[in-house]
Parts: structure tokens; sequence; C-alpha cells
């Protein structure tokens, strides 16, 4: 790469940016792997069922109904994927606002996998809105609706956006040899992370506070007025755990581009997130308590809902607590990558509970989605997943070039 | 600034002027009445479940003509195609009929959950829908606690369809909604808010046997504007007891009041925290970006 990118430095011309571009076009990595045998067929039908879904209406791809208006694309896709995005807020915090340079080097992946998550995240949203060609109405102010949850998320997603891609930029700039914008760029990283945690603060607390009016549609069990604090906080271990599940099948699949340094780093890097996770684990479950108590919970637990509530809570956050905390303590690295997973899908199980299998939860028959509806929600997260491969692959993410 | 005698009753003069027909414009509100909200009164004691407002609704709002009442077959919902049902319930008092349609909130959940202003609490009181600014989010839909607003899900143009109290075409002229104007048994009645009340309580004294001591939608949801009226407990009509008696609005409004404080305040802490562990950097100057 190095003496490949010298040459390019050197022709200054647009003439050779762009046939740079061209060649960085080509897939790198090799074609016939599990993953690309899995992911194509499935995105080629979810991209076909999406112009079905233009075509005739969501009605004819999804089983969304009108007791119960959302479903898997935004309960899955929206609320519980930004949710796994929060590792880049609580990353760049730890980096630049705390100056914990141990965790610099997981920046940049970070950072990055939380933009493509939001960008591809966010525009499932597009998929499941009625109207997208009015989604400009609450940007260009054809009337603010300043009273709604929603208008704050839409406007926070599309802020956070831009915060991420200027805390990324350096990367890109890295990558096209332009020394003079990654000066320029990498002296906004800063003033655009604080922007960006105080975003990604309330758009994560206020996903959860979208379902503050559904007071009677959600299930007791999931429903207080905690949902958003709830959410804010949960984002934060979702996020981290994220951040240890990519970083275990990046050490795998992008071997050679990590550098020795970095990969002797990894080991200590989900050490000490173990210890952040278990801490902000154990004060999420604290808050659960808390609601569970004030909201005299106890009626509802000798139910099927209850026993539904106590596999959440208890095997998928107390349970991934204490093994965050053993994986801490005696340095287990797969006991860390154990934890990761479990506390990912109880953050899965916590979102869908609220929007989805809870909401509503007095209706016979419920909604489950359709197949269609799965495969176009794989279709976002493979594409999502196509992307950062394609970009680990090309840009300096995984190691910073040394100017 | 130099202001000779001249200059100085000129200014006076204008100042004066202004300032006497200043107060006599601005010193009264600009409407002058307040506008009451409009409201209807349904009577299930009145209501024969003949079905006729389905078909006058329809007519009135261009919906497709509604099944005939033979082929009902029991309690419908309103849908994407029908703003208004009438389901006739076995009570505890025989047979009952009632109707059923957006309640018209005073604080509407769906027009504080909707980011473009579509769903809009007109200041006569109905709440209504504007194609022009919808995006189809369906947030108002999970928002109601009475599951009015409907979306045709099976069009690639899909609109809201609920009841607006047909404030476009009648209301807003100083008409009443069709579905009132054309009930054979006089169970509906349009009015404002106030004055229906007064006659619901006026209904429930006069015949207190007839009538459960109960307006519902007189609280419900902070208030309602269509008001109902029942001679069984409104359990046995299955409609929705358990809203909550407060607006729904200000369930979020805690959370939005939060917004200002955390935008001004975070980043002055963020800012704080990254300038005081900032000393760590000396040491290895080559980490920072």
């Amino acid at each position: 790469m190095s003496n490949n990118s010298n040459a390019i430095a050197s022709a200054k011309d647009s003439q050779s940016i762009w046939s740079f571009l061209i060649g960085e076009l080509k897939p790198k990595g090799k074609i016939f792997t599990p993953f690309n045998m899995i992911s194509i067929p499935i995105i080629l039908i979810g991209l076909g069922l999406i112009v079905f879904r233009f075509w005739k209406g969501i009605g004819a791809v999804s089983n969304v109904n009108q007791d119960i208006p959302w479903g898997l694309w935004k309960g899955f896709n929206v609320v519980t994927g930004v949710a796994f995005a929060g590792g880049a807020y609580v990353v760049t915090f730890m980096v630049y606002i705390l100056n914990m340079h141990k965790y610099h080097s997981i920046v940049r992946v970070t950072v990055l996998n939380g933009f493509l998550a939001y960008m591809f995240y966010a525009g499932a949203l597009i998929l499941d809105l009625g109207r997208p060609w009015k989604i400009i109405n609450p940007i260009i102010g054809n009337d603010f609706g300043v009273s709604s949850v929603l208008f704050l998320v839409a406007w926070h997603f599309l802020l956070y956006m831009v915060a991420q891609l200027i805390e990324f930029s350096p990367a890109i700039a890295e990558w096209l040899k332009a020394k003079k914008a990654h000066r320029i760029l990498s002296a906004m990283t800063l003033g655009a992370v604080i922007f960006g945690i105080t975003l990604s603060m309330l758009h994560q607390s206020g996903l959860g506070a979208l379902f503050l009016m559904a007071k009677e549609k959600i299930h007791p069990l999931w429903y207080s007025e905690f949902i958003p604090i709830m959410f804010l906080v949960s984002s934060i271990f979702a996020g981290l755990s994220m951040v240890i599940f990519e970083g275990s099948i990046s050490r795998i699949v992008f071997f050679n581009k990590i550098s020795e340094k970095h990969r002797l780093e990894h080991n200590g890097i989900v050490h000490g997130l173990s210890k952040i996770c278990t801490g902000v684990m154990f004060a999420y479950f604290f808050l659960q308590l808390i609601a569970f108590i004030h909201g005299k919970r106890w009626n509802f637990i000798d139910t099927p809902y209850g026993y539904w509530y106590l596999v959440e809570m208890l095997g998928f956050v107390v349970l991934p607590m204490i093994l965050y905390f053993f994986s801490y303590r005696n340095h287990n690295l797969l006991l860390s990558r154990i934890a990761a997973i479990m506390a990912m899908v109880g953050i899965i199980l916590n979102r869908l509970n609220i929007s989805i299998i809870g909401y509503r939860w007095d209706l016979t028959p419920h909604y489950t989605p359709s197949w269609m509806e799965v495969v176009i929600t794989l279709t976002v997260v493979f594409t999502q997943i196509w992307v950062f491969r394609w970009v680990v692959r090309r840009l300096p993410v995984l190691n910073e070039t040394n100017w | 600034m130099n202001l000779d005698r001249r200059d100085f009753f000129r200014m006076m003069g204008v100042t004066g002027v202004a300032l006497a027909t200043g107060t006599s414009i601005n010193g009264k509100p600009l409407q002058e009445d307040v506008t009451e909200f409009k409201a209807v009164l349904y009577d299930s004691v009145r209501c024969k479940g003949c079905h006729g407002c389905e078909i006058d609704c329809a007519d009135a709002n261009g919906l497709a003509e509604p099944p005939k009442k033979k082929d009902i077959t029991g309690p419908r919902k309103t849908n994407e195609k029908w703003r208004t049902v009438v389901n006739t319930h076995e009570t505890s008092k025989g047979k009952v009929s009632v109707k059923m349609q957006c309640m018209h909130c005073n604080e509407p959940a769906c027009a504080a959950a909707c980011l473009t202003k579509a769903m809009y609490k007109t200041v006569d009181g109905p709440v209504v829908w504007r194609e022009d600014k919808c995006m189809g989010c369906r947030y108002c839909m999970v928002s109601c606690p009475f599951d009015m607003p409907k979306f045709e899900y099976n069009s690639p143009k899909p609109i809201i369809q609920k009841c607006t109290m047909c404030f476009d075409t009648r209301v807003s002229q100083g008409e009443i909604p069709a579905c009132v104007e054309n009930c054979p048994n006089e169970a509906l009645t349009f009015g404002t808010r106030r004055d229906m009340i007064a006659e619901a309580h006026k209904r429930i004294v006069e015949n207190p046997d007839d009538y459960v001591d109960y307006i519902y939608g007189e609280n419900e949801a902070g208030g309602t504007g269509w008001l109902y009226l029942s001679p069984v407990p409104f359990e046995e009509l299955q409609m929705k007891t358990g809203i909550q008696h407060a607006s729904y609005p200000a369930l979020t409004s805690g959370f939005l009041y939060s917004v200002p404080s955390v935008f001004v305040l975070v980043p002055a802490l963020l800012l704080g925290m990254q300038q005081a562990t900032k000393s760590n950097n000396i040491n290895d100057e080559n980490d920072v970006e």
C-alpha cells in the first residue's frame, strides 16, 4: 500500500485522483466467503422487495397493521440499531474528553461503525415512511412540530451524522493524501465530539421518550417514566458490547490490517471495556429494580409476560453483568466476548419488548413480522456490513497514518 | 445628538401619537372573544343503531360505501376506509349501540406526536389531518390512546384516515357535522364543549334511571371533543376505560423541557472535563491527533 500511495501523492492532478478512486472500487478481499454467500442472495431479494414495497405500499410486504403501526423496521433497525451505535459517543467521550489514550486505537473503527449504523438504520426509516417524499418537511420548517419527540430525534440523527462524519473525516483525508485538509479537519474533532456526545445523550434517551405517550399500550412491566434514562444508560453498554463484539471479529477478518502494537493493545482494551460494562450494567439493573418496585410490578410476575420479563432481566442483564465482572477479574477474553453477545441479546430483547412485543400486548392475534420484513431488515444490516468492510479495507481505520 | 426646539416638539408629537394610537390598538388582546372548543354530545340512549351516520359520513367525506346493516356481524373498528362505525352490544340493559370515531381530544396526543404538524388541533376544536405535511411515520397512531388515526397500508401514496368533525367542509363554514345533521333520532348534538357538558349533566339529572352518572370524554385524556352518555357502564360498550384522566402530551413534556438544559450545560461540562484531564497529554505528545 505504501509504495502505491507514494506514487499517488506525487501525482497532484485530478485525473490521477479519479483513477485512484476507481481503482479503490475494485474488490479487495476474497469473493467466495461464507458471509458473501449468505448475504448476496439476501441483499438481492431484499432490494427486489424494497422496489415492491414502494410500488404497492407498505402493507404488501409488511405485517404492520392499524393497531400495531410500528414493526420490525422501526423496532429493530431504528430503535435497536441506534442503541448499538452508542459505542461511538462513549468511546469518543473516553478518548477526547477524559483523555484515556489507551482506547485511542479503537476510536476510528467505532466512529465509522456508528456513522454507518446511523446512515443505514436511520435510512431504514425511509422504507417505513408511508410518504417519504415529504421527509424534508420537518427539516425545511414546513411547520416545525417542536412538541414532538420524533422531531427532536429526527434532527439529532441528522446533526449527529454530520458530527460523526467530521470525527471520521481525518481518516478520509489520510486516504486521499490531503494533508492540509487533514490538519483543518483534525482541529474540528474536539468540537464535533462535544456536540456529538450532547446530541447522543438526547436522542438515545429520546428514542425511549418516543414511547412515553403510549402509556396504556405498553405492558406495565416495561412502561415507566424512566424509559428515557434507561435507554440512555443501556446505550452505553450496548455500544461498548458492540465494540467488543466487532473488535473480536475485525481481529480475525482484518488480521493483516492491524499493526502488532494495536493487536497487543486489544486485550487491554477489552479488559477495560468489560470493567466499564460491569459498572454501567449494574447501574442499569438498579434503575430497572427501582422502576419495578416503584411501579408495583409484583402482580405481573406470575404471568407469561412476567416470566418473559425475568428472562430479559436475569438472563440477559444480570447474567452478562456477572460474566463481565468475572472476565475482568480473571482477565478472561473469551468470557468478555460471551458477555458482550449476551448483553447485546438483552438490548435487542429490551427494545423489542417495548416497541413490539409488549406494545398492545392485550391484542390477539399480535403482530409477527412477515418473512419479507425480515429479509429487508437483514438487507439493511448486511449492506451496512458490506460498506463497513469496504471502508476498512481501504481507509486507514484500524491503523493511523503517521505524518 | 443636537436637538433644537423644533425637532424636540416634532419628536414629542410623533411619540405622543404613537403612544396614543399604540395603546388603543395593542392594549387589547388580539382575539377579543375567546373561541370555545366545539364538541359533539352522543347519547347512546337515543341512538337506535341505524348506521345512518356511517352512510352520511361516507357521503360527506367521499369515502367508500359502508357495509349494509344486515351484513354486519360483531363489533367493528374504524379503518382506512370508514371514519366512523356504530357497534351494537348486548348489555345488562339489552342492546345498546355506540358510535366510534376520533375523540378530538382537547390536548391531542397525535398532534403533539406529529413532527410536521400534519395532525393539527384547530382553534375551533376539531383535530384535522393535513395531507401536504404528513410524511407517514405513523407516530400519531402509536401515541393516540384511542387508536383512531388509520393508515392506508396498501397504497403507494397512503393517507391517514380519521374523523375531522367535518371541519374543512362544514364546521369552518359555520355548519354542523354531517352525522349530527342527519341523525334521525337526535342522538348527536353539536355545540360548544361547555354547553354539551351542561346538556349532558341536565339529561342525567332529569332521567337518572336512564343514564349512568358518567360522561365519557369529560375527563378522559384531559377532556375530549366527543362526549358520550350511556345507559350502562362504559365497559359494557367495550370502550377504553383505562384511559388516563390527564393530558397525554404532558407525558413527554418533562423530557422535552430537559433538552435546552442539556444542550447548554453538557457541552460546558464536557469542555471542563476535557480541560481538567488534559495534563495527561504532556507525557505522550505524539498520541494527540
